[in-house]
């Protein structure tokens, strides 16, 4: 019964969506306030709706309703209960409720808060935000039904993929989707504005906090996924470059892109149909991972069920809602008016090189991730794109980024002053150098590639740091002045600066990790020992248990250092009976400086086990880097300016007196 | 400068950007695109030793074997009208099991497979779509079966 209502949920939802996305539209065409009003009350309807059968389908989890398919092939009865709710989201149908659950949320979100948008602005949003909610929730009901039933009911279900009875698993398909599907929002704002025919200082501070929204969610998601990889599947590495992972990382750069353009917007008025083509962009690749990653084109963990119907279905979806988008574009934009003028060196001008430089690396993973399938549809010839490509093409483009990336701050809006921003690098630039310097000393004869790596992260460490402290004046005013300036500062100024500081953190891991991990893989017997990068690990024994749905051997291996005992590792080798699957459970010894990190493999008490012992440098700096930047996100999302409901529109649109709260004569001026 | 110029300026960089990008991933994909063969394409293709390839198909059943040491598996890969012999150290993935499709990365010398990598899907009905394709090419494909 209550699978049945939430089926039913879902189609009511479905109406609403078809009214939210029609009748305000209209209104919004006939500036009819009454059809107009319409939307807010659909948005919040829609939203209500799917929160009930998200809840209906969560019941069938939680009480282990086997009569529902859906549940029968993915939820076991024996299940601890924090899997039982992931399981939910943990399957294609059940994964796409909590698609449509988010938008919606998002929806709702315009409705509630957004009373001081213009009534025609906010319609247009809302409509456009149902027209994609019909789009999802036609496919939900048509190709993907999460209720329905089977009759006679199995005793027990299937048990969800073992691999993704994790908890940092469980919290990874959530996060992620609420940076895909935030990125609607930039789409329905965007497309809303063309309709419109104006965009303007104030719908870029409606954007802005959406995007960064939405970025701050898809950086968190992208971690906690390769951070997943990294410990679960027991190879040892945290990025492979695989389709899937770039699935999600095309949009976070398009994302990334979008996030520094609509600062131009907001506080120049420039680079407006450029920013409204790149929210297109964005939440297009947001739709194509979508289609990547269902119709059954990638095999991969994430590849549910396969099923050329769904495939084509979202590619249609995708077709229609990026064609019918940049069509719309292509009529409107070129009667926007061009915005603010900027001379190439200035704030503007770094933040269009940055536009321009992570557009075209997202072309280059772009390129790699789809060229396969191109080439396997047209020539029927199977080739892989690798690591090696990535790095031959995405990681010289994304170089200058960073190399920009400490200049840009320190440019003055409209004219920049390059000397000047130099001049103020040089402790960057000291860094950068001591950072190399002490690299080289520690790996003496190191290779050039860490070397420069580790320069390029010290230079844009340094930037950032050097910018913020110019900013509160620090040893060069007394102390309490610079506590006071650094209070007062805009929080997205320091957000800036964490997620600045962030990415040269995250730099300094991969690059360490990438060129000196070391890996050994051993037969072993208990009381055999492995060497590895100064730790002795002594395999002490081998004992088996049973876990709550599972089977496990647990190896305990003694890791010595100098003779003194460091820490005992208990890498595991389970086995779970319904699935028939075995998975690794690597044993993770995580310093400041390294990670020392064990799997063992079959075996038996005769043969030995096998066992594989990576020591990975700095990976923790990888973690810590990608943590830093998302709550710089966070940080500069708490910025009152940015805050919703907080910008109100009637300034002239286009004039720089719009931002003049920002000076822009000041060289250390706004984020 | 006038808006018309910035533009224009901001085309040039772009294209400049993108010329050099393009640029890139040609000479990548010259050195860097990992070519698929099945045991029966080998039968008809010369490859050389140097050449990165990968390689898929079905564990032949009973033809694994593992060195005294445990490190490393000899096994046969088969479409079911071919096979050739593999060779890999290190840890099989735990989803590797005779009779299972996996995908292998590495070099054929001397009409054996030196694999450095070797592909098994986390999902027990997995077949790995380049498998699967070269099973249907050598008409042994037993469609839903193996889905």
């Amino acid at each position: 019964m209550i699978a049945e209502l939430g089926h039913y949920a879902l189609a009511l939802a479905l109406c609403v969506a078809v009214v939210q996305s029609t009748l305000p539209m209209i209104g919004a065409a006939r500036n009819d306030s009454v059809l107009m009003g319409l939307a807010p009350p659909a948005a919040t309807a829609q939203f209500l709706a799917i929160v009930v059968a998200f809840g209906a389908l969560t019941y069938g989890y939680v009480t282990s309703d086997f009569s529902i398919i859906n549940v029968a092939q993915n939820s076991h009865s024996l299940k601890p209960m924090l899997y039982k709710v992931s399981g939910v989201w943990g399957n294609h149908e059940g994964s796409m409720i909590l698609w449509v659950l988010i938008l919606s949320l998002f929806g709702f979100a315009v409705a509630a808060f957004g009373n001081n948008l213009p009534p025609s602005l906010r319609a247009r949003v809302l409509s456009v935000q149902g027209l994609i909610g019909v789009g999802f929730l036609g496919f939900i009901l048509l190709t993907s039904n999460p209720f329905e039933r089977l009759d006679p009911a199995p005793l027990d279900g299937n048990d969800l993929n073992p691999l993704l009875q994790d908890p940092g698993l469980a919290f990874h398909p959530p996060m992620l989707y609420l940076g895909y599907v935030g990125f609607s929002m930039a789409f329905s704002f965007a497309v809303a504005a063309l309709i419109e025919g104006r965009v303007d200082p104030a719908w870029a501070r409606w954007v802005r906090p959406w995007t960064l929204a939405a970025w701050t969610a898809l950086t968190g998601g992208i971690t906690l996924g390769s951070w997943w990889a990294y410990y679960e599947l027991g190879w040892g590495g945290w990025w492979y470059w695989d389709p899937v992972e770039n699935a999600s990382f095309m949009p976070w750069l398009a994302g990334t892109a979008l996030l520094h353009s609509a600062i131009v917007v907001e506080k120049r008025d420039a680079l407006k149909s450029w920013t409204i083509l790149l929210a297109i962009i964005t939440f297009g690749l947001s739709l194509m991972g979508t289609f990547l990653v269902r119709s059954g084109v990638l095999t991969s963990v994430h590849a549910f069920a396969v099923d050329p119907e769904r495939g084509l279905y979202i590619l249609g979806l995708m077709s229609v809602a990026i064609g019918g988008a940049l069509i719309l574009y292509a009529i409107r934009a070129p009667s926007m008016k061009l915005g603010g003028m900027f001379q190439p060196v200035s704030r503007e001008g770094g933040l269009v090189m940055n536009n321009l430089l992570l557009s075209v690396a997202t072309a280059t993973v772009f390129i790699g991730t789809l060229y396969p399938l191109f080439l396997d549809a047209t020539t029927g010839q199977k080739v892989s794109v690798g690591p090696p490509f990535f790095n031959a093409t995405f990681v010289p483009v994304m170089m200058p980024v960073v190399l920009l990336m400490a200049v840009g701050p320190f440019l003055a809006w409209k004219r920049g002053d390059l000397p000047g921003a130099m001049a103020r690098l040089w402790t960057a630039a000291l860094f950068s150098a001591a950072v190399a310097a002490f690299v080289w000393t520690q790996h003496t004869g190191a290779a050039f590639g860490p070397i420069i790596g580790f320069a390029f992260a010290g230079w844009l460490a340094g930037g950032a740091i050097t910018e913020w402290a110019a900013r509160i004046a620090l040893f060069r005013q007394p102390l309490g002045v610079s506590l006071s300036r650094a209070a007062g500062l805009p929080r997205s100024a320091h957000g800036m600066t964490l997620a600045h500081l962030g990415l040269a953190i995250f730099i300094c891991g991969a690059v360490a990790d990438s060129y000196w991990r070391e890996e050994v893989v051993v037969n072993a017997k208990p009381g055999e020992t492995v060497s590895i990068a100064g730790y002795d690990l002594t395999l002490e024994s081998i004992k088996h248990t049973q876990g709550p749905n599972y089977q496990t051997e647990t190896a305990r291996l003694r890791v010595m250092r100098d003779g003194a005992e460091v820490t005992i590792l208990s890498p595991e080798r389970r086995f779970y009976p319904v699935q028939q699957m075995p998975t690794t459970e690597a044993a993770i010894h995580s310093t400041f400086l390294a990670d020392l990190y064990a799997a063992i493999g079959d075996g038996g008490a005769k043969a030995g086990w096998t066992v594989r012992v990576w020591h990975n440098p700095l990976v923790p700096w990888i973690w810590a880097g990608c943590m830093i930047m998302a709550i710089g996100g966070l940080v500069s999302l708490s910025d009152r300016r940015l805050r919703i409901g907080a910008p109100k529109r009637g300034q002239s649109p286009g004039s720089s007196k719009a931002s003049g709260s920002e000076p822009a004569a000041q060289p250390a001026g706004a984020d | 400068m006038t808006p018309k110029r910035r533009r224009l300026s901001i085309v040039v960089i772009g294209l400049v950007m993108l010329g050099t990008a393009a640029a890139l991933v040609l000479t990548a994909f010259e050195d860097n695109l990992v070519f698929f063969f099945s045991p029966t394409d080998l039968q008809a293709k010369t490859v050389t030793p140097e050449q990165r390839i990968r390689i898929g198909g079905l564990v032949e059943e009973g033809s694994l074997e593992r060195s005294t040491d445990g490190l490393v598996a000899n096994f046969r890969v088969t479409d079911l009208q071919n096979v050739i012999p593999v060779t890999f150290r290190g840890i099989l993935p735990d989803l590797f099991r005779e009779g299972q499709g996996i995908v292998a990365e590495g070099r054929l010398v001397k009409g054996s497979f030196i694999a450095s990598e070797v592909l098994a899907k986390h999902d027990e009905n997995y077949m790995p779509k380049e498998v699967a394709d070269a099973l249907k090419k050598s008409g042994k494909w037993k469609g839903a079966a193996q889905p």
